[in-house]
């Protein structure tokens, strides 16, 4: 056994950490305030290959390996939750499709495009009345002779306002139910796809969330990915990553907000010494320490086996539900150590609080997680 | 045109230095050791005039083997070569050794133009770029802000900063050394396919023996200073609030305690 990361990865992590910490860490709160993430953002992290991030070189992409991709979301979470799973949707939930998936044809159309970032994508598989229980879409693609003719309301689109390109799912064929479901890629300016509204929301608040909505709207017969009704295989699969992202995220958090507490338990002085000479104090962070500690593991260990392409649903799901709840417990203490000011906004841990809600809930909830984990060891 | 970078590893600048218990030196465990600030300038504008002109940035770096991973990170943004000058026997170097042996490395390989960063952000000495200056009897211009080379890549121009902040603009010819300060560019981050690419660049190691160096020539042996104990600089007393309500007699207090307690005025 050895933990030790390579040369590679660990000057990856480092180059993320100096990016990540000098550049977007002081404007992660401008862009929660603003709800946005401006665009040149977008543009300087293309220029330095992290909007392609696993893709081959062919095109364009960094060509890192599944755990160097993770250093870096752990990197970025820490200082920029809403941007880090703006980018883990694009690279590992749109790239990853269209290269696992895709034929060669739709490679050289669409991956050098979205490595350089002059595309962003987004994945929409959540509707309304379909969150958790996927399989029971109502979003139709009937295929007519060479297009698909698609109606129906998508929701929560992460990036939804800001991508050029969906990974989208819906039913080609509605008898067959979860058996029906295919994924289509859908250019953002097809006509009568209405992209809404930016939902207000309580954390990752830079982060772009849209509801869709498709009426008569017509997509190329070509455009289908991968294999007709088999959609539901590819959601599946591209979801392993998807939580092991969310786990990294939520240790970059977690992380991010031990050290906030930390350093404030050094500071603050209440009967005449430092809050971090209390024991009450020390306890707490040791226990935050141990957590996210575990939790790294557990993200690190389902990262491995997704890089030796082991399957791992299982150890993802534990490494998703794992890091998330202590991801909230470790910013509830955070805040707490805090006292009031972890209540007002000029202090990180409000937001990191915030932020870390929505892990338990986005790419599968912790119930659902908890189905995955017990269906394995029911099997 | 060759470009040449002289780079040095030190500790992060957020490192709390620690002396260890004899006071012979710091205390390196746990120590983070990062591109030293100001060669990150000097290795910017070698890429930078690379990319305008043409030719090869050789990055060379005196240090403990750790110091490859310093190297590794300039050609990730961008050098083409490293040369590490690497033995046991250099260790304790002051900068008129250091500068001896980088020079007698430095003076094997073509060069145009040989940048480095103002000082080092760990000892602070500033003396590095001058003495190579004399051993390759080159011409140098220090704490540049601002360079310019010429359209026959003849001479370059430099804005330098004066001992009093005064900016003077020197004109010297080519091959020269130029030594960074901060404002000079700003240096880029690292992409990473720079990073994957990095790994397969040539990092030449040269030892002692490859320098035709004997070993009391280097080292702490072959150095004129001998740093005889390290301490810590004593801690700051806080500061003194002196309080009043009228000016006049905050003032008053204020010049009393100038005169006869810092004793200044
Ligand atoms: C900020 C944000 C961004 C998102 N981004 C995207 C995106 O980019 N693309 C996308 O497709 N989706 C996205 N989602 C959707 C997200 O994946 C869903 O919200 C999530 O899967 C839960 O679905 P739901 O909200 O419909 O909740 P429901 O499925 O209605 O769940 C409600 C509650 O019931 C529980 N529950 C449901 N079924 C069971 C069961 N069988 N056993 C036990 N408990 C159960 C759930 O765990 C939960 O506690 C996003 C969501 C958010 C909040």
């Amino acid at each position: 056994m050895d933990f030790k990361l390579t040369e590679d990865q660990r000057m990856i992590k480092e180059e993320a950490k100096k990016f990540a910490q000098k550049r977007l860490a002081p404007l992660a709160q401008e862009f929660d305030e603003k709800e946005e993430i401006p665009k040149e953002i977008y543009k300087e992290l293309s220029e330095l290959g992290y909007m392609g991030m696993m893709l081959p070189e062919k095109y364009g992409g960094s060509n890192l390996d599944f755990i160097s991709y993770i250093l870096v979301m752990e990197e970025f979470a820490k200082a920029c939750a809403a941007l880090e799973i703006s980018l883990s949707v694009h690279n590992s939930l749109v790239c990853d499709a269209i290269f696992q998936f895709g034929t060669e044809k739709q490679k050289e159309k669409y991956l050098p495009k979205l490595a350089k970032g002059e595309w962003i994508g987004a994945y929409s598989l959540t509707e309304p009345s379909a969150g958790t229980d996927a399989g029971s879409l109502k979003t139709t693609a009937l295929l007519n002779k060479d297009y698909y003719l698609i109606n129906g309301t998508k929701s929560f689109v992460t990036n939804g306002g800001i991508a050029d390109l969906f990974v989208f799912f819906a039913l080609t064929n509605p008898e067959a139910k979860s058996k029906g479901i295919s994924c289509l890629l859908v250019e953002k300016n097809v006509e009568s796809l209405n992209i809404g509204a930016k939902e207000k929301k309580m954390g990752i608040r830079g982060s772009d969330t849209r509801e869709l909505s498709f009426e008569d709207c017509k997509i190329p017969k070509e455009n289908l990915l991968g294999e007709q009704n088999h959609g539901l295989r590819i959601a599946l699969t591209l979801l392993d990553s998807g939580r092991i992202g969310v786990g990294a995220q939520s240790v970059g958090i977690a992380q991010a907000a031990l050290d906030e507490a930390l350093e404030y338990s050094k500071q603050r002085v209440q009967f005449g010494q430092p809050i971090c000479n209390f024991q009450a104090i020390q306890f707490k962070l040791a226990d935050m320490a141990t957590q996210i500690d575990a939790a790294r593991l557990l993200v690190y260990r389902a990262a491995h086996l997704k890089s030796k392409n082991i399957r791992c649903s299982v150890e993802a799901s534990m490494a998703k539900v794992f890091a998330s709840e202590v991801a909230n417990m470790v910013v509830n203490e955070a805040v707490q150590i805090h006292g009031g000011y972890g209540y007002m906004k000029e202090y990180a841990v409000e937001r990191y609080f915030r932020d870390a809600r929505v892990t338990e809930i986005y790419e599968g909830t912790s119930e659902a997680q908890r189905i995955v984990i017990s269906k394995g060891l029911l099997k | 045109m060759n470009i040449v970078v002289c780079i040095k590893q030190v500790p992060d600048t957020e490192t709390k230095i620690q002396i260890n218990s004899d006071g012979s030196g710091i205390v390196t465990e746990g120590i983070k050791y990062v591109v030293n600030p100001y060669d990150e300038y000097a290795l910017e504008e070698g890429v930078r005039l690379k990319e305008k002109f043409g030719g090869e940035v050789t990055v060379i770096s005196l240090g403990p083997e750790r110091a490859k991973e310093a190297i590794r990170n300039c050609l990730a943004v961008g050098a083409d070569k490293g040369i590490h000058l690497n033995d046991p026997s250099f260790e304790g170097s002051d900068s008129y050794v250091t500068a001896k042996i980088l020079a007698k490395a430095i003076s094997e390989i073509p060069f145009d133009i040989i940048l480095t960063g103002k000082q080092g952000v760990d000892f602070d000495n500033s003396q590095v770029f001058a003495y190579l200056a004399n051993f390759l009897n080159l011409p140098f211009v220090s704490v540049v802000m601002d360079l310019e080379l010429s359209s026959d890549l003849k001479s370059v121009t430099a804005k330098r900063e004066g001992e009093g902040g005064e900016k003077e603009m020197i004109q010297i010819p080519l091959p020269a050394i130029i030594a960074a300060q901060k404002d000079l560019n700003q240096p880029r981050y690292a992409s990473l396919p720079g990073i994957m690419k990095a790994k397969k660049k040539e990092i030449k190691n040269l030892t002692l023996s490859d320098l035709d160096f004997s070993a009391d020539e280097v080292g702490e042996k072959g150095s004129r200073v001998k740093v005889k104990n390290y301490s810590l600089p004593p801690e700051r007393k806080a500061g003194q609030i002196i309080q009043g309500e009228d000016p006049t007699e905050v003032c008053e207090i204020l010049v009393k305690l100038l005169r006869e307690e810092a004793k200044i005025i």
